[in-house]
């Protein structure tokens, strides 16, 4: 491994993190000369039940989630988080490498949101509980509105501590961690408009691959031409994302919503998203959201279908995730809004489905479920389709 | 020299800040307490939805919801 890449990287990420920490430290110190003149004002209590399932590619994933939001007080609001994913997976690298398996992720997450004046704190804490992968992460983020509440400005922190194992080598046991920055401007720009921008910067330092994932290169030796090695991927990878969204009110009371987002990272990565989505009130009640979605990635530069000998280069990948492919959303929700008038103690709620079919198409990930000769066998597609199911009740 | 020349600029910010008028009065706002004109009108939706991208997508990061966890295979 190029120990001196990773030495430069390093010094790098701290430099960053020092100036980072200084340029937040700036901006809240002078923000606080604001203070005095809004107010900011709380996440309303409300608690969500939630149902989901996820369908495609041989993967069965779904669960239940649940979230809880309480004010404590004026300044307060508390809140917790159940996400369950119970996963029963026969895709096509399990498939082709390994053996179908089931498992099941859990999530738990706490937080709390505190406002002052013009300003809200918002810090939580989540883990995520896996047979063969741990992981820790803290929240912190500060928002600020100014300019008469016309223009809010976000700055967050990230750090996480994941725990990587496998359940076919109980040896294994490394780490991995992430830490991400993120700032957020919301901006008013006219009474029926407002426009979003996000910047993430997500730096990752450790144990990276995945431990069951294999690459395959050529063997003559091999009946089919072709042998598999684990994956090896580097030890950083640094991330930077550029996010614009806008929501427009129009005349007959309904709301068009645009985003665009652009990628890019230390892998070579880089990935365009385009969302549109329309949101539509209906008579007695009813809401309508239609929506689509387009994503596109370039692939990593140590990704390849099929190397042409054993530890061909550095870093190997055969991730279809990391490969190029384009994958497209087209979906739907309906939601039914009620009051109901014997429980005093409840504001009012609704009800809610949504449909998304999700369509994958790989440009040089290939289905190794057909035999051919190597390197010209078909390249992968598959579709999904998720369900989410609930009901969301404010108190 | 950047961070001051930062501190210059989020100090006359801060000055601007103090005599803005606003542009939208606070009585021509009343689309944006309309549920419809919010980018997350439901949270647990919204981080769900990230989620089932960040998991098979090389893309991560200013997302309108933040996922999490792993969930890859």
């Amino acid at each position: 491994m190029n120990t001196s890449f990773l030495g430069k990287k390093c010094k790098k990420r701290i430099f960053v993190s020092h100036a980072a920490i200084r340029l937040v430290s700036i901006i809240l110190i002078t923000m606080s000369g604001l203070l005095p003149l809004v107010a900011a004002v709380l996440p309303e209590d409300r608690a969500d039940a939630l149902y989901h399932s996820y369908d495609g590619g041989g993967i069965d994933v779904s669960g239940p989630s649940i979230l809880l939001r309480k004010m404590l007080g004026k300044y307060n609001s508390v809140m917790a988080k159940y996400y369950v994913d119970s996963i029963s997976s026969a895709s096509i690298d399990v498939i082709t490498t390994a053996s179908p398996y089931s498992e099941r992720r859990t999530e738990k997450t706490i937080g709390l949101t505190s406002v002052k004046d013009a300003t809200t704190m918002n810090l939580s804490y989540t883990t995520s509980t896996e047979n063969d992968y741990d992981a820790k992460t803290a929240h912190v983020s500060f928002s600020h509105d100014m300019f008469g509440d016309l223009t809010t400005v976000t700055l967050g922190y990230s750090r996480g501590w994941d725990d990587v194992g496998s359940s076919i080598n109980p040896a294994l046991s490394k780490d991995a961690d992430r830490q991400s920055y993120r700032l957020g401007l919301s901006q008013i720009l006219t009474r029926n408009s407002i426009v979003g921008l996000d910047i993430e910067t997500v730096t990752d330092e450790g144990f990276l691959n995945n431990p069951y994932r294999s690459v395959r290169y050529l063997d003559p030796t091999s009946a089919l031409g072709y042998s598999y090695e684990p994956e090896l991927y580097p030890r950083t990878r640094t991330s930077n994302a550029i996010a614009i969204r806008s929501l427009y009110y129009l005349p007959y009371r309904a709301s068009i919503n645009g985003e665009y987002r652009f990628y890019t990272d230390s892998w070579e990565i880089n990935a365009h998203t385009f969302g549109l989505s329309y949101t539509h009130p209906l008579k007695n009640n009813w809401i309508l959201d239609l929506r689509y979605r387009y994503y596109t990635q370039s692939h990593a530069d140590f990704y390849n279908d099929l190397f042409p000998f054993q530890q061909a280069q550095n870093f190997l990948a055969r991730d279809k995730e990391l490969s190029s492919f384009n994958d497209q959303t087209i979906g739907f929700g309906i939601s039914f809004e009620f009051t109901p008038q014997s429980w005093q103690s409840i504001d009012k709620g609704s009800l809610n489905l949504k449909y998304d079919h999700i369509r994958f198409n790989y440009d040089d990930f290939r289905n190794l479920t057909v035999v051919s000769t190597p390197g010209e066998e078909p390249t992968y597609s598959f579709s999904a389709d998720t369900v989410q199911l609930f009901l969301s009740i404010w108190y | 020299m950047k961070c001051r020349f930062l501190l210059v600029i989020v100090l006359g910010l801060q000055l601007t800040a103090c005599s803005t008028d606003p542009w939208v009065k606070p009585y021509e706002r009343s689309h944006f307490a309309d549920p419809i004109m919010s980018f997350s009108r439901d949270p647990v939706s919204e981080s769900y939805t990230s989620h089932i991208y960040q998991a098979r997508e090389g893309a991560r990061g200013a997302e309108s919801s933040e996922g999490g966890g792993c969930g890859c295979n």
